[in-house]
Formats: C-alpha cells, structure tokens, sequence
C-alpha cells in the first residue's frame, strides 16, 4: 500500500470515529448560521409596514367574516388605553416590523450542543426563544406570551420552527385579529447576506387559510441594539372601563377604503380568494361602489375624518411612532 | 368535636350539583330554552396537573373549576375545592407540594359546586390554628372555610332547586362588605368581594407577596362569562370584576408577566389577557345596549348578531352555556324584559 493511501485511510477513520462520537453529529455537520445583526427589507408590502395600512384594507389575507367584522368595529383609539401602549408585537408580526433583528444562539458548555436559537428585535424589546433541544411543547393550561412557545429543528440549511401558546394578536395593524388558538410554522433561509422568513399562521377563529407571508433581511455588519423601554399613561381622559370600538351599523372602513382607492369592494374586504393571483383576473368583473367620498379623490392623501367621529390609523395603524431603527415611543411599528 | 356527620349524602350531592349548578345558571335564566345538562367527567380517568405559578402558589387543574393552592411553612390556604369526587386526588397532590403540611385555610370564591364540592372534605383533612379554652374541639373540627356571607347564605338555602349543604361544607367564617384578609406563609392574602358578577357572592383573592390573583369565575379564558342571573349575577358585574383584576395586576415588562392570574377555569394569564377578555365582553355589552336603546326585541337582537365575531374563540351552540344564553343574560341584566 502506498504511503499517501495510508495517510487517507487514517484521515476516513478519524473521521468516521469522531462522527460516531456522542455528540457529535449536532456540532460536526456543518450547517447554517443565522446568527447576526439584520436589518428589515421593506420592499414587500412597504405600505402596509412602513406608512402603515389602511383602516378597512383587508385585501390579500384570508380572513374570516368575523375577523373582518372585528377588523371594520376596531377603533385605533383602543391602543391610547395604558393597558395597551406596551403591547409589543406578537411573534406572528413582528418580524414584519421595523427595528433591527439579532439573533444569537445558546449551546451547552460541554458539548457545544444547541440549546435554543434567540431572537431580539429593538421594538418593543421583542426577544423570543427557539428552543433546539427537542423539548415537548407545555400543557395547554401553561401561559400564553406575546412571541409563544417555538421549537425548532434544521432540515437541511433551513431552520424550521414551530410556534404554539401565543395570545390573542392582530395581522396588520388595522384591527384584523389573531386569536390566541392561533399556531405558526416558520421557515428561515439563508443565502450569504440575505435572510428570508417564512411565515405559515393558522387559526381557527380568524383564518380560513394558512395565512403565508416572507420577510427580508439583510446582515448588518455594524449591528447595534437600543433598549426599549416603555411606561404606560394616561393619554385620553376616558370613564373608568371605557373600551374604544366602532358600532356594528357604522362600520364601513372597507367601503370607504374601496371607495377611496377606486376598487371592488370585494378586493378591499379581503378573504381567501383575494391572496390568489387569479384574483386579478377577476377584478374587471367586480361591481364597483357608488361613490361615498369625493369623487376626485384618488391616491392622495387621506381626508381628515368627519368631526366627532374618531375614525383614523390612529398611532397604530399609521405607524406615527418611532421611525425605524431609532428613537422610542408607543406607536405600533 | 363539631358534628359533621351529612344530614344528606353530600358527596353524591356534589356530583349532582354539579350538573345543576350549571343547568340552574341556564335553566333559571333561560326557561324558554330547552336545558343540557353537563356531561360529568368520569372522575376516575381525571389526573390533577399542578402548575407552579410564582412564589408560593401553584394551580391545580383536574375536574371543575382551577383550584389555587398557597403553601408554606405555616401550612397549606387553598382556593376553591371543585367537586368532592377529586378531594383524595387533589388533597393527594397539595400533601406532595406542600410536603405533608396541614391545610389551614380553605377560601371559596363562590357557591357553585364545581368549585365547593370538595369542601367539607378538605375541611376535615385541615387543621386550623386555633387558641383557648376550646382549642382542640374547634381544631379537631378541621380547616376554616372563608367566603362572603352569600355564598353560605345560598348554600344553607333550600330553594327548590339546590338542596343545602351539610354543615360541613359550609362556610365557618364569612364577611360582609368590600373585602377581608388573612396573613399566612409570610404574605397578606386579601379576598374583595365584587358584587353582582358572576353571581352575588364572588370574591377575588389576591397573594400579594407572591403576587398572583385568583379571580373565580369572574375570569375563565374557556368561553363567554357565565352570568348566573338567579344568584344576582349581573353583566356589568363581571366588567366591573374584569377592571377590578387589572386593577391589581401590574405587567412586569412590555404588557407580560408580573402579577399572574389563575382564572377559574382555563388557563393560566396574565394582565394582557384579562384586557383581551374585558375588551371583548365590553364590547358585547356596549352592542347590546345600543340595540336595546333602538328598541330591538332580544329575539332582534340574538339575529343581529352582537357576538359573531368573537363566537370562533368564545361562543357554543351546545352544552349548559351557549352563545344565546350569553347573549339573553346581557339583554336581562340590562334591564330587558
């Protein structure tokens, strides 16, 4: 046998040895890491995350009529309440919103084996736990959170992760609703300096779909991180238990989102048909309102609402806030 | 020693109580609906799950409704007793968490028996502390039972449609007004009655060291607020008691965690999820109340809808307490006729 031959063989049994190894599959295999400062992409869906969406555009998502109907009685004066100034974003959203994202994971000392992937996302100081170390999820009666129980597991260079235990949410920030029997399948991949989520929600409440949804990242050489404090007060002097919402019969956001933007209300109401690309072919065929508003009107920008009424994005849904990656406040972003 | 033999078998009692208590919420409310009684659990396939809350208390989940338990070197306080068929399965559990400690306290948070049914046995395997000339004869006799008057009121009564309860079970130390306390393992445990809400004899407990709050069914996370309009159970009752709990809840950051709630069945929560709770409840109230004011028929009502968009999370077409019932004790409770 030839020298070289010997040095090869000796280099495969070393290595089939260290492989056999406890342990060692999880830490030797190479794989993907996310780990990193990154920076949101806003290309996908910039209006509806960054200037913010529309009260009654429900377009695209593929909701039930009773989320719609929640969606079109939601008053964005809710979020002045204290109680709901500190809400950060559920983990079913938050990854839509502003403020970088870092990610770090956590391996036991001894054997370098991972334990669980964490995320931080500045707004609202959203930090959320993967857990990588086959850990069942909790009992049903266990407490539900705003980022929820996920476990997670590579297949291949994809990071797959499952999310259960969140509470009640919302899927754009104009009142559309997410329960708290709401679950999520995401898909992380990286490809060099690029990151793509994808988000796979479903609930039984709200949904009549799978709601799917990416988000974009890019790697942030320079990551830094800002805390993100935040105390509720009083901003609305409001009766004791008061609880700011819309009537039945005077919900009509959708009307007039349609109307303002010259669509089917149809389109504007949303529901599963909507998220389909055959659905465009369908729009010329959609009867169209009568006009509510100023018939001129079009793209422009929004009417002030009609006086006592109230009706508005409000700092939610208009995202009025900080703007992103810097300064602090209670608007949802 | 106190007699506490049962005048009638109470045990049995409990279980059938159980199955009125919630007929009777509905039945007495809603007597033109065609009643469902509950289907009772087969009590020998239920296992008690504890959860360890925060500091000294835990949460017992098996049949009936969240049984909290505070334990201590003082010994054992506990919330709520559920039906006297799972008293050997919890009492099994609270002697492994407390380590064999004696129950000195037994508070309830209202009358009904899928939260009381376990009274009279936990009170005999209680000990109470006790000083005086007849110490040992009150101590013998088990551990104090502490609720508002009205629940011992109701639970002596005999209505004609609860049979009263054997003097075992009853209540041995009751209040009036807003609210009384006891001091035990090194906190203040404070019970404040809300009035009106899921019944007239509710109380909320709050384990201020430990910093959690035991609302009974003031707050369940299962479905819509139970409004026993036949004990004097109101709709804005169960608001005020929903603002009352956030009032004493305090979220630790970002509107999460700090004071923790045991709601009386369903999960564990916190301060976000009772503002969930109250948003959607109010609301309810509010729609009902504008449609009342235009003068719509319940039966206009119920057709409109007032609920349908919560119903995916919270409503029922069947069982003891649908979505209809909900919505006619709002109506009633409003002043409806």
């Amino acid at each position: 046998m030839q020298p070289s031959r010997l040095r090869l063989a000796g280099l495969l049994l070393a290595a089939g040895v260290f492989l056999l190894a406890p342990g060692a599959a999880s830490t030797a295999v190479a794989q993907v890491t996310l780990v990193g400062y990154w920076n949101p992409i806003f290309d996908e869906d910039f209006i509806e995350r960054i200037p913010g969406p529309n009260v009654g555009d429900y377009a695209g998502l593929p909701i039930t009529a009773a989320a719609r109907k929640r969606a079109n009685t939601w008053d964005a004066s809710l979020l002045t309440l204290p109680e709901h100034q500190c809400k950060p974003h559920p983990s079913t959203y938050g990854f839509r919103g502003v403020g970088v994202l870092r990610i770090w994971d956590e391996r036991d000392p001894q054997t370098q084996q991972l334990i669980r992937i964490k995320t931080h996302i500045q707004w609202q100081a959203q930090e959320r736990d993967i857990w990588m170390d086959g850990r069942p999820h909790p009992s049903e009666l266990e407490p539900h959170t705003w980022q929820g129980f996920s476990t997670g597991h590579f297949e291949g260079d994809v990071l797959v992760v499952r999310t259960t235990h969140l509470k009640a949410g919302w899927v754009r920030r104009n009142g559309v609703p997410l329960s708290d029997a709401a679950t999520m399948t995401e898909r992380f991949f990286r490809h060099d300096d690029l990151l793509t989520q994808v988000t796979i929600i479903e609930d039984p409440a709200y949904l009549s779909e799978p709601l799917v949804k990416t988000n974009g990242f890019s790697t942030a050489l320079n990551g830094t991180m800002e805390p993100y404090p935040c105390r509720p007060a009083v901003e609305v002097p409001r009766e004791a238990g008061e609880v700011p919402h819309h009537g039945i019969d005077d919900a009509l956001p959708t009307k007039e989102f349609a109307d303002r933007h010259k669509i089917p209300e149809e389109a504007a109401a949303g529901g599963a048909s909507t998220a389909l690309p055959e659905f465009m072919g369908k729009l010329p065929s959609l009867p169209m309102l009568e006009p509510i508003g100023d018939p001129n009107e079009g793209f422009g920008p929004p009417p002030a609402p009609p006086a006592g009424r109230g009706r508005g994005a409000g700092p939610g849904a208009a995202g009025t806030g900080p703007a992103a990656g810097g300064a602090r406040g209670r608007g949802r972003q | 020693m106190a007699n506490l033999t049962p005048r009638i078998n109470w045990p049995r009692l409990a279980v059938l109580g159980a199955t009125l208590t919630t007929a009777l919420v509905s039945g007495v409310l809603v007597t033109a609906q065609a009643q469902q009684a509950p289907p009772l659990p087969n009590f020998d396939q239920v296992t008690v799950r504890a959860f360890k809350i925060q500091g000294n208390v835990w949460m017992l989940a098996g049949a009936g409704g969240n049984v909290t338990v505070q334990a201590g070197d003082d010994g054992v306080l506990v919330v709520d007793t559920q039906f006297a068929q799972m008293a050997d399965k919890l009492l099994a559990e609270i002697a492994r968490i407390s380590g064999g400690k004696p129950i000195r306290y037994v508070l309830n948070t209202h009358v009904h028996p899928d939260h009381v049914g376990g009274n009279e046995r936990f009170r005999r395997a209680g000990r109470a502390i006790i000083a005086g000339n007849v110490a040992q004869d009150i101590a013998d006799s088990g551990a104090e039972i502490i609720a508002h008057e009205n629940v011992q009121t109701r639970m002596s009564r005999v209505d004609g449609t609860t049979p009263a309860a054997p003097s075992g079970a009853l209540p041995t130390d009751t209040f009036f007004g807003e609210s009384t306390e006891v001091y035990v393992n090194g906190e203040a445990v404070r019970l404040i009655h809300q009035p009106a809400a899921h019944t007239d004899g509710d109380v909320l407990v709050h384990f201020r060291g430990s910093d959690v709050v035991a609302t009974g069914d003031i707050y369940t996370n299962t479905g819509y607020p139970v409004i026993d309009t036949a004990r004097g159970g109101t709709i804005n009752g169960i608001i005020a008691g929903l603002n009352r709990i956030l009032d004493l809840t305090v979220p630790k950051d970002k509107q999460e965690g700090g004071t923790m709630v045991i709601p009386g069945h369903g999960r564990i929560a916190d301060e976000a999820d009772v503002v969930e709770y109250r948003d959607m409840v109010t609301i309810i109230r509010d729609r009902v109340q504008q449609m009342m004011k235009k003068g719509m028929t319940l039966a206009q009502i119920k057709a409109a809808g007032p609920t349908s968009d919560y119903d995916g999370r919270y409503g029922a077409t069947t069982g003891f307490w649908t979505t209809d019932q909900f919505v006619e004790a709002v109506y009633r409770t409003l002043g409806g006729k």
